[in-house]
Order: C-alpha cells, then sequence, then structure tokens
C-alpha cells in the first residue's frame, strides 16, 4: 500500500521548536522564583484585589527563597534562549518558510473563521496553506513575545547601562510589568496551542517531530 | 514515500527526539549536582562571571539612573539591619582605610566633612525588583580617593561594617562613578541609625545590596574582598 506522506516541517524548525519548548519552561520557572521576592502585579477590583500569583502558589510550587538560584538560572539560560530564538528567527527569514508564517491580507479574517470553525459554529474551515489565519497570528505574534520579553528583560537587567531600552518600554517599572504580562502571555499560548495539538491528532503531531505528515 | 518509509522515519524521529529529551535531562540533574561556588552551581557562577566581564566592558561614567523626580523628605525603604544591630558611640566612629591589609588612614568623620560635598538625586535598584527615589548627599568616592591620594590603579574595594558582619566588594570603575557617594544625607537629612549613619555607600550603578551601611572600613586590593551576597548564590558584580 503505499500512502502519499509529504514533507511539512522542516528539520531546523523542529530543531529550533523543540529546543525552545524546555528553554522557554525553565526561563518562566527562574522568572517564577525571582517574582517571588517583588509579587506587586494584581488586579484591582474595588476594595479586593485580585494578586496574579498568590503566595499560596508560590508555596505549593516551593518557589518562596529562592531569589538568588532563580537569577543564577534565569541569567544562564537566557543565553540559550536568545541565541535559539535569533538563529529560528534568521533561519525563518532566509529560508523564506516566513511567506508560510506571516500575516498577510486576509489573515485576520481567515482567523476568525478557523476560531467559529473551531467551536463548530461553522461548518467548513477557510481555504489554507502550511497554516491557517488563526496559526499565522498566534505563532507570529509569539515570535514577537519573545523578542519582546529578551528586549524587556535586558531594559531591567541593566536599566542604568541601557538606559535607552528601559525608557522606551517607559521605564523600569513598566518594563518589568510588560516582561511579566509576556510571560502570561505564553501561559495563555500553551495552554491553547496544546489543546489545538490534541485536538488536531496524530498526523499533526508526528509532521512536528519526523517531519512528515500523510 | 512508502508507509513502511514513513514509519521508519517516524520511529527513527521519536527516537531521536526521546534520547535528546534524557540528555537534557541528565544535563540538568548533572549541572544542578555540580559543586557549588558561593551557593550556586559552579557552571552557573561562571556564567555570572561571564556577564560581570562583558558588561564592565560597556560601562561608562557617563551613564546614570534617573536623577529627576526624587520625591524628597519621603523615608528611604530599610530593607535589612545587617551589621547595624548593636549600637555604636557615633564620637568614637572612625574610618580605617586598609591598602592590601596595611592601614593607611584612620579618619574621624570631620575629616571627611572637610572634603567639597555632592548633592545628588537617584532612581535606586533593589535586587528584589522594586526600586525607589531619594536624594543624597556626601563625598564623591573619586574625590575621596583624590584628596587622600589613594591610588585608583587597584582592582576591588571592599567596605565592610565596624562588627564585620556585612562586607561588599565592587569594582573600582563602579567606585569612581560620579554617583558613587560616601553618604552623610538623605533626602536632607543626617543619616538615620537605620539606613546607615554616620557614614554609608551609596552607589546607584549597582543593586542596592552593594550600598554597605555603617562603613567602619575600606579595603583595597588586587583580590576580590569577601562579598557577603556572592557567598550566598548572587551575582558578585550586580551591576546595573
Amino acid at each position: 500500500m503505499t500512502t502519499a506522506s509529504q514533507p511539512k516541517h522542516r528539520r531546523a524548525t523542529r530543531w529550533f521548536h523543540w529546543t525552545n519548548f524546555p528553554l522557554l519552561g525553565l526561563m518562566i520557572w527562574s522568572g517564577i522564583l525571582i517574582y517571588w521576592a517583588n509579587d506587586i502585579y494584581g488586579i484591582d477590583a474595588g476594595d479586593y484585589t485580585l494578586k496574579l500569583f498568590p503566595q499560596s502558589w508560590f508555596t505549593a510550587l516551593g518557589a518562596d527563597h529562592r531569589l538568588a538560584e532563580g537569577m543564577s538560572w534565569h541569567f544562564f539560560l537566557q543565553w540559550f534562549f536568545v541565541l535559539n530564538g535569533m538563529a529560528y528567527v534568521a533561519y525563518t527569514v532566509f529560508s523564506g518558510e516566513w511567506r508560510q508564517l506571516a500575516p498577510r491580507r486576509g489573515t485576520l479574517r481567515d482567523a476568525w473563521l478557523v476560531v467559529l470553525h473551531d467551536l463548530h459554529l461553522r461548518k467548513e474551515a477557510p481555504v489554507q496553506g502550511k497554516y491557517n489565519g488563526a496559526q499565522r497570528i498566534a505563532y507570529s505574534m509569539i515570535i514577537l513575545f519573545g523578542v519582546l520579553s529578551t528586549l524587556t528583560g535586558y531594559a531591567i537587567f541593566k536599566p542604568v547601562q541601557l538606559f535607552w531600552l528601559r525608557e522606551l518600554f517607559g521605564g523600569y517599572d513598566t518594563a518589568r510589568l510588560i516582561h511579566f504580562w509576556l510571560t502570561l502571555g505564553y501561559v495563555v499560548f500553551f495552554v491553547l496551542h496544546l489543546a489545538q495539538v490534541a485536538r488536531a491528532g496524530w498526523n499533526n503531531f508526528r509532521a512536528m517531530v519526523s517531519g512528515y505528515e500523510i | 514515500m512508502k508507509s513502511e518509509e514513513l514509519r521508519r522515519l517516524t520511529i527513527k524521529s521519536f527516537a531521536v527526539g526521546g534520547l535528546c529529551a534524557v540528555l537534557a535531562l541528565v544535563a540538568w540533574f548533572w549541572l544542578r549536582g555540580q559543586p557549588q561556588d558561593g551557593g550556586i552551581p559552579w557552571a552557573l557562577r561562571q556564567v555570572h562571571e561571564l556577564n560581570g566581564r562583558l558588561w564592565s566592558k560597556v560601562f561608562s561614567h557617563d551613564r546614570t539612573p534617573p536623577t529627576l523626580g526624587a520625591a524628597a523628605g519621603t523615608k528611604p525603604r530599610v530593607n535589612g539591619l545587617l551589621g547595624l544591630e548593636k549600637p555604636i558611640d557615633q564620637r568614637l566612629w572612625r574610618l580605617q582605610v586598609f591598602a592590601e591589609d596595611k592601614l593607611v588612614q584612620t579618619l574621624p568623620l570631620s575629616g571627611l566633612k572637610l572634603l567639597p560635598l555632592t548633592n545628588t538625586a537617584t532612581q535606586f535598584y533593589c535586587i528584589e525588583g522594586w526600586s525607589t527615589r531619594f536624594s543624597y548627599s556626601g563625598v564623591k568616592f573619586s574625590d575621596f580617593m583624590k584628596a587622600f591620594g589613594l591610588a585608583t590603579t587597584y582592582r576591588y574595594v571592599g567596605l565592610e561594617t565596624p562588627d564585620h558582619l556585612y562586607y561588599v566588594s565592587i569594582d573600582m570603575d563602579s567606585m569612581m562613578h560620579p554617583m558613587t557617594l560616601l553618604a552623610l544625607e538623605m533626602n536632607e537629612r543626617p543619616l538615620s541609625t537605620e539606613n546607615g549613619a554616620p557614614l554609608r555607600l551609596i552607589i546607584p550603578v549597582k543593586y542596592g545590596i552593594k550600598s554597605l551601611k555603617r562603613i567602619g572600613a575600606i579595603r583595597f586590593s588586587n583580590t576580590r574582598p569577601p562579598d557577603y551576597w556572592a557567598e550566598r548564590g548572587y551575582d558578585w558584580y550586580s551591576g546595573l
């Protein structure tokens, strides 16, 4: 029996993706250890403030009183995270893969139709290339997140030497706040991404490992 | 591609992927199990030091924290009392200056007050992730060096409290930054005991952990004097 299987994801893309996965995970983990030391962010709702990361979570994760450890891992791993990210972006630009990925005219509309389709509110999915409209937006956005995390990260790492970067993000405190919200963004992305991968099934997942799909 | 071929390729890719995952886990546990250097695995300490060396090359006296908008009169946050716990008699206080373990100066506070005073304001960053603003005045460390003919060729400056319980060391270049002061006042008021009376360091190009309160001794050396927080897992350079 012959099945028409074809290449989907390039080898380099797969390596960058799977290298990034544990690195980003550990950056978030060490970031939590650092955030513990000044866990000020919350959403004000009248008299009540909803803490975005309550003490009970730190306790449950065993993530309190580990600031020094968190910083040492964060500034160690950032090298690998940033270099892998830069290599991925360079590869995606020079290989021409960006054409499959970057949003273009009609992407927003397509993405909306994909959402409707995924929620079973619309029968047909829009015609797509390698990625549908929602994927184009989500995957491009997450690259932008990576760039912004790196820049805000450096702005709070060296707020004096990189004063222009600090001011670009509206000062030290704002840069730190953006850095934090981007991290929440990764967590939301991760949950949705995982749900979509589970939904898409084995053929799709195998393509991200072996490169081929049927 | 035939389905048999795809099957082989799939098995191969998952085997390679699984092997890499195992190797990554081994690397993780190996790294965490490495001998400790100042409270963290040796490799992490090396990268802290590497980052410090790289950023000290970029370091410039022209770049400063924001100097405007200090809320004069507000009480500076007190974040620790290391080395301040025993009361001292300020009249008996003397600043001792050592060059490679040799005592070269002993100064009363009046001796320091003869030097030109500098008044400035800054945003001041804590390693915990918050910052504060205040004005402060005192003797520029560079003026202090000039006035007493002290050699700026030493690589390190160590500072310690009179009881030796808190001690830091800092690279000479950062100490010579124009905003590094041996401070006598904060927010136009003489230093309080908790803020480090009678004399403290304020070095806003470093995290606050380096701004030692109640200086008892200053030590010049080409070998790095001990640093309290660097012995406890933190980055020694801690430059901003």
